[in-house]
């Protein structure tokens, strides 16, 4: 609370003697103590600030520039040329279509808040080794992404994994190209981040459930509450904000999808989000202003779509009493 | 619940930030090179750091007895850095925005000519130069050459001899039509064996179907005039007979059953055991192949090179061009020993020998894995643009958002064939759209 501004610690608070041996140490100093007093959070800042402009703010405001000329990522000289990579995000067929291959994982992102809910409130009552099935769900998130597409490579191309499953199985029937196929492909990586990410849904779901004080689970025992109206009624209302944050984070999440489909496909055959359009852009086709103007376009999208939510579902008191 | 509200949209655009980022630390100084003076003059000596993409011959140690070999040549001189770069495209086009990319290194595709003179050491004049060394077309701008290259590739279809003989083929086809008979040929008589492979998830193999251009017009001025036609996909011009070729080998399933998952190394062995008929790759892949298939316990010789499938005037032709060329940085501080690791990695090193590629000295030797292709094939080497249009051909394609070396557009193109979404017109016509589109803005 209050050693956030780092001044004087003050461990003991309610030792009177103390604070006052305190008073008298600085007492002496008088102004002179007092400035440096002033200075001191300043002064911690100065590195960490320093380093955010450097690495975030400087390179940004770069962009927001390259994003009105036309560099090609070389040359010395950038032309200024207005507007015109913005008309052509939006105008270009090429541009626009990938914004459909976001669909596939916005929708696949519901299934996987589904899915983390469920878990979450199954594993919110009493299970047998919960701890143990909190670290299953929970471990694909802490993969690596790359290791991950490598993983899932492996695992859907022909003959691989998922093939032999099936087939062990008896539903040859079901075995398919599962990137091979430009109808399939889309779901198969969607299914590959709904893995992926659940687990964070998971424990973001799991701690606000945990939240809630256990009287009030027993009350609606007592009241002969099921856990489908334990749910309904005490569950979910006290996780709406938290469900809000994740719907806010899939929105965003599904438009910059990047790492799986660009390990496991590199955007070929149909898979090509708007990230990896936005990569190639600057770094295959050399367009590096349409790339920026692309980066910027993603940018503003989620923050639109971010001040939309809060003004659609506005943050109440969770009251479920 | 406040800290939570604040969170969001802290997260949402943080997550933004790092792929902003990613973008534009790419970001260079704006610096003026500042020519200095020529580099034929002086004694080598000092040090230099040599920049490669061979990072496998900087593994087995191949460098460090160029490196050796250099030096016993040359006593002043300390030492020769070499660093192997494994995504040399991407990595030295970054470092290029600084000063410091080597003081020898490969000019990067990427570069336009236009551009030489703000990034490398002009080596001599062009036409000075070509009484030594072949292929400096490519890389040079306004008379002058900036970069010199260390191999010359032919370019034709690699393939694996016993396949061909199992489906009873004994000549080179002469078309298209003939060449894909002879992938159905061995589609039905070779079971379990991939007619091409299109190494499609790597994307570069895909992209080298571009070197085929100026193979079935025989013309050594293709590309200049490409910069002429709004419709370089039709009218039987290259584009349209190789990328006709790569649709219909695509939709009649002659390729590999999900190219979505190929591997290249695996792809190299595979031929080498007859797994695979053919894949569509330069000159420089034979010893790799050769490699592969004895690594495999077969023999070198199951690996033939031949003619892309298309003749002109009863002939089979192929174009040769030069791999990588070596130019000095424009900043470096050693330009003479640069000069001097160039000359020698071309005049003594040896290693266009042992890449079984053409010397880039007019007078070098044909090594003899190549010989029975040169003696099928006329080798072409293509024209330069004609002066004040060397930018032209790149700034199209830019403009046109196709990119022809990169192998996007044809990746696309198989995607199309395989799922019939597209008919070959409809593929052809977009293309040819976007190139005439391409034209108009980089005002020809």
């Amino acid at each position: 609370m209050a050693n956030v501004t780092g001044v004087v610690p003050t461990p003991a608070k309610n030792a009177g003697d103390v604070r006052s041996r305190a008073a008298r140490l600085i007492k002496p100093g008088g102004t002179r103590g007092g400035r440096r007093r002033s200075l001191t959070p300043y002064l911690f800042l100065v590195i960490p600030v320093g380093l955010l402009v450097l690495l975030t703010y400087v390179p940004v405001a770069n962009m927001f520039f390259y994003s009105i000329t036309d560099w090609d990522g070389l040359d010395k000289t950038k032309n200024v040329i207005g507007f015109d990579n913005y008309v052509s995000v939006f105008t270009e067929p090429d541009n626009l279509r990938v914004f459909v291959v976001s669909l596939y994982y916005f929708a696949g992102s519901f299934v996987q808040m589904a899915l983390a809910l469920y878990f979450a409130t199954l594993l919110s009552f009493k299970v047998r080794f919960k701890n143990l099935w909190k670290g299953f769900l929970f471990f694909p998130y802490l993969i690596n992404g790359v290791a991950i597409g490598l993983i899932f490579l492996n695992f859907v191309k022909p003959g691989g994994g998922l093939d032999s499953t099936l087939m062990a199985l008896g539903l040859d029937s079901l075995v398919k190209q599962w990137t091979g196929d430009p109808d399939v492909i889309n779901y198969t990586l969607a299914g590959v981040s709904v893995w992926r990410y659940m687990g964070l849904n998971f424990v973001m779901f799991l701690g606000a459930i945990q939240s809630v004080p256990r009287d009030i689970y027993e009350a609606a025992d007592l009241d002969g509450a099921t856990r489908w109206h334990q749910f309904r009624h005490i569950i979910l209302p006290s996780i709406r904000p938290i469900v809000g944050l994740s719907f806010i984070l899939a929105i965003s999440g599904s438009l910059s999808v990047f790492e799986i489909p660009y390990i496991m496909t590199g955007g070929a055959n149909g898979s090509e989000t708007f990230v990896i359009r936005t990569v190639r852009m600057a770094f295959v086709n050399n367009k590096v202003g349409l790339a920026s103007a692309m980066a910027v376009v993603l940018l503003i999208i989620v923050l639109l779509v971010t001040w939309l939510q809060r003004r659609l579902v506005p943050d109440e008191e969770v009251d479920i009493v | 619940m406040r800290s939570i509200r604040r969170r969001r949209a802290v997260l949402g655009t943080t997550a933004l930030l790092s792929v902003t980022a990613l973008l534009t630390a790419c970001g260079g100084s704006d610096d003026d090179a500042t020519s200095q003076d020529s580099a034929s003059a002086g004694t080598p000596s000092g040090s230099i750091t040599v920049l490669t993409w061979r990072t496998d011959l900087v593994k087995d140690g191949t460098f460090d007895k160029y490196v050796t070999a250099f030096k016993a040549k040359y006593p002043d001189v300390k030492d020769v850095k070499v660093e192997g770069i494994t995504d040399y495209e991407g990595e030295v086009k970054t470092r290029m925005s600084t000063d410091d990319y080597g003081d020898v290194l490969a000019i990067v595709g990427s570069v336009k000519p236009q551009q030489f003179q703000q990034f490398f050491e002009p080596l001599g004049d062009t036409a000075e130069m070509s009484k030594t060394y072949r292929w400096l077309n490519d890389k040079s701008y306004e008379g002058k050459a900036y970069g010199i290259p260390v191999v010359g590739n032919v370019q034709g279809i690699v393939y694996n001899k016993k396949v061909f003989e199992q489906a009873g083929i004994t000549e080179f086809p002469t078309t298209p039509d003939a060449f894909i008979a002879d992938l159905q040929a061995i589609k039905d008589k070779v079971p379990g064996t991939d007619p091409l492979y299109t190494n499609y998830k790597d994307s570069w193999p895909v992209s080298a179907w571009e070197y085929y251009r100026g193979i079935p017009s025989a013309d050594p001025d293709y590309v200049n005039e490409m910069t002429t036609w709004d419709a370089p996909w039709a009218d039987g011009h290259d584009h349209e007979v190789i990328d006709g070729l790569l649709f219909d080998v695509a939709s009649k399933k002659l390729i590999e059953a999900d190219p979505t998952t190929t591997n290249w190394e695996q792809s190299k062995q595979l031929l080498g055991t007859g797994k695979i008929g053919t894949m569509l790759l330069g000159s420089w892949a034979i010893p790799q192949m050769q490699a592969a298939a004895v690594a495999a316990g077969n023999s070198a010789d199951d690996i033939g090179y031949m003619p892309f499938p298309a003749q002109k005037d009863g002939k089979f032709h192929a174009t040769a061009g030069g791999d990588y060329n070596l130019a000095i940085n424009i900043h470096s501080d050693n330009k003479v020993t640069a000069r001097a690791w160039i000359d020698w990695f071309n005049n003594d090193s040896g290693y266009s020998e042992s890449q079984v590629g053409l010397s880039p000295l007019i007078d070098g030797a044909v090594p003899a894995a190549l010989k029975d292709f040169t003696d099928q094939a006329e080798l072409i080497t293509p024209n330069p643009a004609p002066a004040g249009k060397e930018s032209l051909f790149s700034d199209i394609d830019t403009a046109s958002g196709i990119i022809l070396t990169d192998a996007g557009y044809r990746k696309k193109i198989i995607d199309d064939a395989r799922s019939g979404k597209r008919t070959k017109q409809q593929v052809f016509d977009d293309l040819n759209k976007a190139w005439a589109k391409g034209r108009a803005e980089a005002g020809s």
